[in-house]
């Protein structure tokens, strides 16, 4: 751990980056939650960085055995996009960034906006929480990944994700060793954030890549004051600071973000931007309620026990 | 008033608790939508996962008071019924004890402001899911045996 902190170190204070705050490196190495700006001003829809994550990441893209085994009960329908790789309109197993275009007027000006999409890497994900397998967890750097060595498909995470991100591949994963008709269905794929890369001191390649400089990657709290900083010169709006509890990827726009969300295609792999409320929040607030209870019940033992005793004695005196 | 249940572990609350917290546990796995479960007139809640896990806090809550309340009285009247509790007994206490453990570490990994490393999110899940497995079957084999926590 220590080793690929300081590699990052150099790494980082080696690639001169402007798309990499100063500040980086240390953050990371205290094992602070890093963030992503992304300027959507300065986007031009160019795909770079779609490309790049494809090539990135291609040796973690699922490599499924065919034919997939019979599922049980036969309404349960693999997942296959293996013949479909190329797709980058929307979310794919293969296809982790897309980008969204809104053609909008916003006060007598017509814009085009262009959103690269991908995982936001919350900061109290609900995949990982709610995954009841172990296997989508948030790392200490604020990156939220699922194990494709663990993960058995069974899409919770998807359901559960307020802009259904992970995407399934069937034929492969850990439930073809367990019970491939009756359990699980192949594996979750999503944005990792590329973490080999932020471990070796690299910046993630859609980033990297990018001949409009669109994101930033750094400490949380910066990137969150830089994206105020730029939503107030630009006259702008920000999403992901506060959706969902709070994400780690921010957007900012000259366009509030529910116009642009009337304007892009929704749908499967083509997630919104609409306003997302904590979906944690009644579990953060229960959580109080079930660590207390073991203290309240013994407290409650022991109060009953006292009356008990006094009442016995009352009684004695009495008798 | 001879109501008092035998043990920390019994009585008509207790079980219906448990029975609660092993479907609404059971609820965390995407089966119930899977096998038909939730298709059933009004039981599409069982697919509810979001609905499902509050409702696991809930009982959890419950379940955790009534557990601790009854072994804080227990403790209050030392030796009473050590002696008594059977090999069986024991073993299923000991789950309970892990059973209890990992749920409430899972509950304090879901907080904000909490951290658990992945490696032990995975022990955490598997482990919580194992021990309410295994006391499954330990409840099952004191069923076969006939016997229950204590010594009749
Ligand atoms: S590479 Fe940069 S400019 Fe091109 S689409 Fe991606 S974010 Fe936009
Ligand atoms: S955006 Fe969805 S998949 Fe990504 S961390 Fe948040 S809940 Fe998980
Ligand atoms: S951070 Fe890496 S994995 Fe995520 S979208 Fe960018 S290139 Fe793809």
């Amino acid at each position: 751990m220590s080793i690929s902190r300081r590699k990052f170190l150099q790494g980082l204070a080696a690639t001169g980056l402007t798309t990499v705050l100063p500040s980086t490196a240390k953050a990371a190495s205290r094992g602070e939650e890093l963030a992503t700006l992304l300027d959507l001003s300065k986007c031009i829809g160019c795909g770079a960085c779609v490309e790049a994550c494809k090539e990135t990441n291609a040796h973690k893209f699922p490599r499924p055995k065919k034919p997939f085994p019979k599922m049980y009960p036969s309404r349960v329908k693999p997942s296959d996009w293996s013949d479909k790789q190329d797709v980058d309109d929307r979310l794919t197993p293969y296809n982790w960034l897309y980008i969204q275009t809104a053609y909008v007027t916003w006060q007598g000006e017509e814009y085009e906006i262009n959103i690269p999409r991908r995982c936001l890497h919350c900061q109290n994900p609900p995949c990982a929480n709610l995954c009841p397998w172990g296997a989508a967890a948030k790392q200490a750097n604020g990156i939220v990944r699922i194990n494709d060595k663990i993960c058995l498909g069974g899409a919770k995470c998807k359901k559960v994700c307020p802009w259904h991100i992970p995407e399934r591949q069937s034929g492969v994963g850990l439930y073809l060793k367990l019970l491939p008709s009756f359990a699980g269905n192949g594996v979750m794929y999503k944005c990792d954030r590329c973490f080999g890369r932020i471990n070796q001191g690299l910046v993630p390649a859609c980033i990297e890549v990018c001949p409009q400089d669109v994101q930033t990657i750094g400490p949380r709290d910066e990137i969150v004051a830089k994206a105020h900083k730029l939503a107030k010169e630009m006259g702008g709006y920000i999403y992901g600071e506060k959706e969902n509890g709070g994400t780690n990827t921010i957007y900012v726009s000259p366009v509030p973000f529910d116009v642009l969300d009337k304007a892009i295609e929704k749908g499967p792999g083509r997630p919104h931007l609409s306003s997302v409320p904590n979906s944690m929040a009644k579990e953060e607030n229960l959580a109080m309620a079930v660590i207390g209870a073991p203290v309240a019940g013994l407290a409650a033992a022991l109060l009953t026990g006292i009356s008990k005793v006094s009442q016995d004695k009352q009684g004695d005196k009495d008798e | 008033m001879n109501k008092q249940p035998k043990t920390i572990w019994s009585g008509r609350l207790f079980n219906f608790m448990v029975f609660g917290l092993m479907f609404t546990g059971m609820a965390q796995m995407p089966i119930f939508k899977r096998y038909y479960l939730a298709d059933v007139p009004g039981f599409g809640w069982t697919a509810d996962f979001y609905l499902n896990h509050i409702l696991h806090y809930i009982l959890a809550t419950i379940l955790l008071f009534i557990i601790f309340y009854r072994l804080g009285k227990f403790l209050r009247q030392p030796g009473r019924e050590i002696e008594l509790i059977t090999p069986i007994g024991w073993v299923k206490i000991f789950i309970w004890a892990g059973l209890i453990f990992t749920g409430i570490l899972r509950v304090l990994k879901n907080q904000p402001n909490i951290f658990f490393s992945p490696q032990v999110v995975v022990f955490l899940d598997w482990g919580h899911l194992g021990f309410a497995i295994i006391l499954g079957l330990a409840a099952l084999l004191g069923k076969i045996l006939g016997q229950g926590y204590l010594r009749d």
